[in-house]
């Protein structure tokens, strides 16, 4: 499986690890009256859908920069592919 | 040719009987049964373990209107693509009663179902290489001996007498010694789903094939049924055993689960000569190996890593558990491999299964297997018919709560921590 990296072009998938859905990056505010819930579900409950997907892929055999892989589950094609900083700062910018 | 069902017992004079008659009349295992328009129970997949349970039900608690929808055919899912391995060598106290119990009912199975599966309890060793690893493995060990399993602890030189083609010359893998179960051992896993589900149909169970559920029906926050591509059933209860699957079908509840799903594939190389006494297990990678009764070395080793439905995995994981096969025994290099081939499993965050109500009345959930279900079969089942005829957690299974992320109450077997593609 290749990912096309937005930076380095494509790099096979073997030098990444997969930490999961990308919901990771909209981490519920701690101080909220509501946190053990929200944290419960952040850390633990998955959609784990059967077609699109968005993940989290490290790239730690390269140039440890962490991508969003938008994946089907279903064929294991490779839809779209951007950098957790860009899609990290767009839901910032949202919540402004 | 159509065979009529009639329920048979096998037996030696049985099978000298039906040779004279030239095997022609031998009948059909099961009924394929119309859809009724409601049942007590009705199991959402017709696996090793939902069948297992629509057996346990039939026998132990006298709940025979049931059925078991299958969205393909029985023997088509993870039963019939495992590794075929049966085991009962874990450490907390969360899992070991419950697969010390599940092993017991593999050795009673035949005798219970009538029905060989070739059970053969040849044994495990899982190879330590490290000092800190060797002390892990007593603690495990010494927790094996408390829950009745049995284990002994093999120095080296007892592991290069029973096991000479393993490495002893790897300096960066040296073997320190051995945990070994003798219990532990294989079973035909076809024969466990056809067993199963011959002696669920004699009791009376509908096992229906090509069946998919599509939907639940609710009823004041109560499920009352499924909606199937053969049309709605009622059901007092609603039993999901879908592994592999489960967060697809329980998202049609609007349920989210603790689970992702992710391909696990095995191999098997040509058949050989008898060359391999027991299971063996490399304890600095993953990778497994044992050899079936035709010859061929079944082996695999870790999951692909990323959620897929696909039931297929790359060749990356295939060189990965190759290698280390190489690592530990070097002499499987000559042998070409046959085939490989992927099943999809439910990954938990912690690693261990879930057997447990869900939070709508009326609907139950078994699944979270991650690797390791096939040799839950009839402790799976046994557990899950205790709980859907008594509405109470057999104590051996108590620990697989679905809530148990909510309240800390983890298993966390090799100690990873909440990320599913690490157990």
């Amino acid at each position: 499986m290749l990912i096309d990296h937005p930076l380095l072009g494509p790099r096979d998938a073997s030098e990444f690890t997969i930490k999961g859905e990308a919901r990771l990056l909209d981490r519920p505010n701690p101080a909220a009256s509501d946190a053990a819930e929200t944290f419960h579900s952040y850390l633990h409950l998955r959609e784990n859908p059967a077609g699109l997907v968005r993940e989290l892929w490290f790239h730690d055999e390269g140039d440890r920069s962490w991508l969003v892989v938008t994946r089907n589950t279903l064929t294991h094609e490779i839809v779209a592919v951007e950098l957790a900083r860009d899609v990290a700062a767009r839901l910032r910018g949202a919540e402004v | 040719m159509t065979r009529k069902v009639v329920s048979m017992r096998y037996s030696a004079l049985e099978i000298l009987k039906q040779g004279l008659r030239g095997n022609l009349h031998w009948p059909r295992m099961w009924r394929t049964p119309e859809l009724k328009p409601g049942y007590d129970v009705v199991i959402v997949g017709g696996g090793g373990h939902g069948l297992a349970t629509a057996h346990y039900l039939a026998q132990l608690h006298g709940v025979t209107n049931v059925a078991v929808l299958e969205k393909g055919w029985i023997g088509g899912g993870n039963v019939g693509r495992n590794t075929t391995m049966i085991r009962s060598n874990y450490l907390l106290p969360g899992n070991q009663p419950f697969y010390e119990m599940s092993l017991k009912l593999w050795e009673g199975l035949e005798q219970d179902l009538n029905y060989n599966a070739m059970v053969s309890q040849r044994g495990i060793l899982n190879l330590c290489h490290s000092d800190a690893q060797r002390d892990g493995f007593i603690r495990r060990g010494n927790a094996m001996l408390l829950s009745g399993a049995g284990a002994e602890f093999w120095e080296p030189e007892r592991i290069r007498s029973f096991l000479p083609m393993i490495d002893f010359d790897n300096a960066r893998f040296p073997i320190r010694g051995g945990l070994w179960q003798p219990r532990a051992g294989t079973v035909r896993h076809d024969a466990v789903a056809w067993g199963f589900a011959r002696a669920a149909d004699g009791a009376g169970v509908d096992i229906i094939q090509n069946c998919e559920v599509t939907g639940f029906t609710t009823e004041a926050g109560r499920c009352t049924g499924v909606e199937t591509t053969r049309g709605p059933v009622r059901a007092d209860k609603v039993a999901i055993c879908v592994a592999g699957s489960s967060s697809r079908v329980m998202a049609k509840a609007g349920l989210q689960l603790p689970i992702t799903s992710h391909a696990l594939q095995a191999c098997v190389t040509e058949g050989l000569k008898p060359f391999l006494p027991c299971i063996v297990t490399f304890g600095a990678g993953h990778f497994y190996v044992c050899q079936s009764d035709k010859g061929g070395l079944v082996f695999g080793g870790d999951i692909d890593g990323y959620a897929s439905y696909a039931q297929r995995g790359g060749l990356a994981t295939i060189e990965d558990v190759c290698e280390g096969g190489m690592a530990v025994m070097p002499a499987i290099g000559r042998a070409r491999i046959l085939r490989t081939w992927g099943g999809l499993v439910d990954m938990s965050m912690d690693g261990s299964p879930f057997i447990d109500r869900t939070e709508i009345p009326g609907l139950y959930f078994n699944g979270g297997w991650c690797y390791g279900g096939f040799k839950a079969t009839p402790g799976s089942g046994f557990a899950y018919a205790h709980l859907l005829a008594t509405d109470e957690s057999l104590p051996e299974a108590s620990a697989f709560r679905l809530d148990r992320f909510a309240t800390g109450a983890v298993i966390d077997e090799k100690g990873m921590g909440a990320q599913s593609n690490l157990h």
